[in-house]
């Protein structure tokens, strides 16, 4: 099978100096080499500063890479102009953390949804509205919510309606930037197992990025342990958790909460 | 430093274009000095020619101008036909008098603004609150024309306050406290006007600072500490409200020289005002152009000012590398 | 912990709700009641719209303006916090009683150096001098910060990352020598290692100060190292309440139950699972201005009954230490 996405020797500096705190600076990549199946999920776990808002950010085609190049079904899209662009970026979209401030609070949820149709004038409005009601059911959103702006939405609910603007353009490849991490614990279950119902059924790849091992492990078919803009880690996801080989690795396994809490609880199938 | 240097190459650089502007315009403009004179039958035409060569007003605009800096070089500032003197010396003793009222104006204003605002947003949505919007609403509404003219009627009606000019007659004869107390007096018209045309604005942006940051995480986080109100209010909340009420505050030096230049017409205060208008009105070229350049020296003086106290009570700014 | 000792914080049939601006209440809590005891670390296990946020504010009675405590008790040293006249409770905050408020970078004023924001604490409560204040200030921060306590000390909130505003947020709690550390999500927004480092910096304090802590989260992980009891907290009731373990271990309120097994679980050994859909708690989290009687977690329960719906549970002692408030227990 056709690799999906194949990212080579991925570079990406930013200007020296530009931002102030610790905890701020983006991190920069030194030279990522990977590649993404169709119809998987690969995780791309890392603490801040590792690089992976960085990776996702030139995967979606928002930032320029220094140096390097990526292929996204067979094209280098590193190497397109703005206008050859514009072609490739619905194929590819984001989603990300906070629900709040990801959508805009003046629009209605189906026109929130229906947004990306109409900038890519995509079909009449009677039809990009018929979509849009259609993609909220799928993820689903009450219909009679329909109407309502995102503040009278609950976290979870948000989180749906930002998937389903994701999809309007029907995308092959969708990153997750951190997009459970601020969600409640019975909450990110419920958007995990939407995520895998919609890619069950609609073959969709996703990349999911965050610093939360225990979702890594349930989500992924591959893990990518990045530190310090590098993947230092990366293989099939029950191996990494059975036999992870690197320090940063152990440490963020250590580090999960989560794991600990599962070995007290017996799962009750 | 590296930002106090960069601020003040910047503030060199905008005196320079307004120099070149205001010369361009008012050498532009059609007429000059001499104009009404060439009405008057009793003066040959030839003797307003020879005048007019004196004065180089028939020279070349950029030998003018290269004329004219010279002239600032020896402290001259160009030279008054109306007067018949050198710029410089009209305008120091006029500066020194329009610095009083809008130095004073812009204390009193601040201080009243400061209370009142702070008082309002304290007690938003209440009485006090209420009152005080009220009251500057109805400030906002008269213009400052209006506003000056009848603080004049009531000076002349009640016969409480000198009704113009900086000293009354008699002034050396007055002791060093008399003195003092017969500035102050005559003084205080136009101030009052000036205070009261700019209070609305700046009760409500400090209302707006204000309240905006006692609504703030970090207010309620120190409150849950135990931190008492009043620390609260002046150590926190006024810290926190600073950056944009500094800012306001380089605005407001702005909004009061234009207004005192109104204000000291209309009260007869010897100032930059009445000596600008008799200026522009006369064609006296020179006194135009440096009234006009001290002006602009005033306001980006006080905008520098605000952005180096800017600087200090934001450290946000000050640890940017390389300063904005 | 030494019992038969008064509790340190005793909350009785606690109600507080809120008014909205169109004039209706929504209650928040609804008849909470709990023991605390000295050098006991109590896990409030809440999601949103739990009231959790809400229970922490009330401790000190830091409610905006528009909530308000309709009713119970609340007893801290011995003393009612609810009769308590301003001035008094001002001299508690912080001293006696230390809250931390979610998103510590916003809990920090913007324009003030981190140290001096520690010595603000001491100088609202103690009567030292200055220098006794810097002394005592650098002492906390160097517990905190082993390395660079100077330059940290000095620094500005925007020039320190996440985990380090939150030990700024903990010193300021500790520096007076509280009894009661409540916290409110002391981890969100951190990464995993840091939130580890914090939640063992928790433990130490505990045990070195013998501080008592309420620790209120929505992950049910963080609290499994480190309470000695939990309280579920569901729509502004406590659903169940009891030792670390057996709340987390052996669950018995359904909610609780559901809530933990939506937890990915390790898939070290057992990779049957992973990938699989979790099984999860149907609909949404609770509304609470449209909740009538009856159980609140009802709607939502896949264990309910006919009773559920029309009366409200109340609390069943299952052993000396664990209660659950759910109809399933009536009756043995």
């Amino acid at each position: 099978m056709q690799e999906l996405l194949r990212v080579e020797n991925l570079v990406k500096r930013y200007a020296a100096k530009k931002y102030r705190a610790a905890g701020e600076a983006p991190g920069a990549l030194e030279g990522i080499s990977f590649s993404s199946q169709p119809g998987a999920t690969l995780a791309l776990v890392g603490e801040s500063g590792s690089g992976k808002s960085t990776l996702a950010l030139c995967i979606a085609c928002l930032e320029r890479p220094t140096s390097g190049s990526i292929w996204f079904d067979g094209c280098d899209v590193t190497a397109l102009d703005e206008t050859q662009l514009r072609a490739v970026r619905p194929k590819i979209q984001l989603v990300f953390q906070d629900p709040a401030s990801s959508l805009n609070p003046r629009l209605t949820a189906l026109e929130i949804v229906a947004e990306p149709l109409l900038i890519q004038r995509r079909f009449d409005k009677r039809e990009q509205f018929e979509k849009a009601r259609a993609l909220l059911d799928r993820v689903g959103i009450p219909l009679e919510k329909a109407g309502q702006k995102p503040d009278e939405f609950s976290g979870g609910q948000r989180q749906r309606l930002a998937l389903a603007r994701a999809l309007a353009l029907e995308p092959r490849l969708l990153i997750l930037d951190e997009s459970l991490s601020a969600l409640d614990c019975s909450v990110q279950a419920q958007i995990a197992n939407l995520l895998l119902e919609l890619q069950s059924s609609l073959g969709l790849t996703y990349l999911l990025i965050t610093h939360d091992f225990a979702m890594a492990a349930h989500l992924a078919d591959e893990i990518a342990v990045m530190d310090q803009g590098r993947i230092v880690e990366m293989a099939a996801a029950e191996k990494v958790l059975r036999a992870p080989e690197r320090e940063v690795t152990r440490r963020l396994i250590a580090a999960t909460p989560e794991f600990r809490v599962a070995a007290l609880t017996p799962k009750v199938v | 430093m590296r930002y106090f240097l960069r601020r003040l190459a910047q503030v060199v650089f905008l005196l320079i274009g307004v120099s070149i502007l205001t010369f361009l315009f008012s050498t532009l403009a059609p007429g000059n000095y001499f104009d009404e004179m060439k009405l008057n039958p009793q003066i040959s035409p030839e003797t307003v020619a020879s005048l007019r060569a004196q004065y180089q007003l028939d020279r070349p605009i950029l030998v003018r101008y290269a004329g004219w800096v010279n002239s600032i070089a020896h402290g001259e500032m160009g030279f008054s036909f109306a007067y018949n003197s050198p710029v410089a010396p009209l305008l120091r003793v006029r500066a020194r008098n329009t610095l009083l009222l809008t130095v004073t104006a812009t204390l009193i204003a601040w201080a009243l603004a400061l209370a009142l605002g702070i008082w309002s947003a304290t007690s938003l949505g209440r009485l006090p609150d209420r009152a005080i919007s009220w009251a500057t609403s109805a400030l906002l509404v008269i213009p400052d024309l209006v506003l000056a003219l009848g603080l004049l009627i009531l000076a002349v009606r009640s016969g409480w306050f000198p009704t113009g000019g900086l000293v009354s007659v008699g002034f050396e004869s007055l002791s060093p406290l008399n003195k003092l107390r017969d500035v102050a007096m005559h003084m205080t018209l136009p101030v009052v006007a000036l205070v009261l045309s700019a209070l609305p604005i700046l009760v409500r942006h400090v209302r707006a600072a204000v309240s905006e940051v006692l609504d703030a995480p970090f207010l309620r986080a120190a409150a849950g500490h135990g931190i008492p109100r009043r620390r609260l209010l002046y150590r926190y909340a006024l810290r926190a409200a600073a950056n944009p009420l500094i800012s306001l505050f380089g605005f407001s030096v702005g909004a009061l020289l234009s207004g005192s230049l109104l204000v000291e017409v209309v009260t007869s205060w010897p100032g930059l005002g009445p000596l600008l208008v008799e200026a522009i009105l006369a064609r006296d070229l020179y006194v135009v152009i440096g009234g006009v350049l001290l002006s602009t020296v005033f306001l980006v003086g006080g905008n520098f000012l605000a952005d180096m106290m800017l600087y200090w009570a934001d450290p946000r700014i000050r640890t940017e590398p390389g300063g904005r | 912990m030494v019992h038969g000792m008064t509790p340190l914080l005793k909350v009785q049939d606690l109600h507080v709700a809120y008014k909205l601006r169109t004039g209706e209440t929504f209650p928040a809590l609804a008849g909470l009641s709990f023991e605390l005891e000295p050098g006991e670390i109590l896990g409030v296990l809440g999601e949103s719209g739990s009231g959790k946020s809400t229970l922490a504010a009330s401790l000190l009675r830091l409610l905006p303006p528009n909530g308000i405590i309709t009713r119970g008790v609340i007893l801290f040293e011995g003393q009612n916090i609810l009769e308590a006249s301003p001035r008094e409770l001002e001299k508690m905050r912080g001293s006696r009683m230390a809250l931390i408020f979610q998103e510590p970078s916003m809990a920090l004023h913007p324009a003030m150096r981190v140290g001096d924001q520690v010595a603000e604490v001491l100088r609202a409560h103690e009567s030292m001098d200055r220098a006794a204040r810097r002394v005592r200030t650098r002492q906390v921060l160097a517990a905190l910060f082993p390395s660079e306590t100077e330059r940290i000390a000095d620094s500005y909130p925007h020039q320190l990352s996440g985990g380090q505003r939150q030990r700024i947020l903990i010193a300021q709690a500790i520096v007076c020598g509280p009894a009661l550390f409540v916290a409110d999500e002391p981890t969100a927004s951190l990464d995993p290692t840091t939130q580890q480092e914090i939640l063992l910096l928790l433990r130490t304090l505990r045990q070195q100060f013998k501080l008592s802590m309420i620790l209120i989260t929505h992950n049910p992980a963080l609290l499994a190292d480190l309470a000695d009891r939990v309280l579920v907290l569901y729509a502004g009731w406590a659903a169940e309440i009891g030792l670390t373990a057996s709340v987390l271990g052996s669950p018995k309120h359904p909610y609780t139950r559901a809530l933990l097994r939506c937890i990915p679980s390790d898939y070290g050994d057992n990779q049957a699972g992973r990938k699989s859909m979790l099984p999860v708690i149907p609909g949404d989290s609770p509304n609470l201005s449209v909740l009538a009687k009856g159980c609140p977690f009802e709607p939502r329960c896949t264990e309910r009954m006919e009773v559920c719906k029309n009366c409200d549970p109340a609390a069943v002692q299952l052993s000396e230490k664990h209660s659950v408030s759910c109809f399933k227990f009536v009756g043995g």
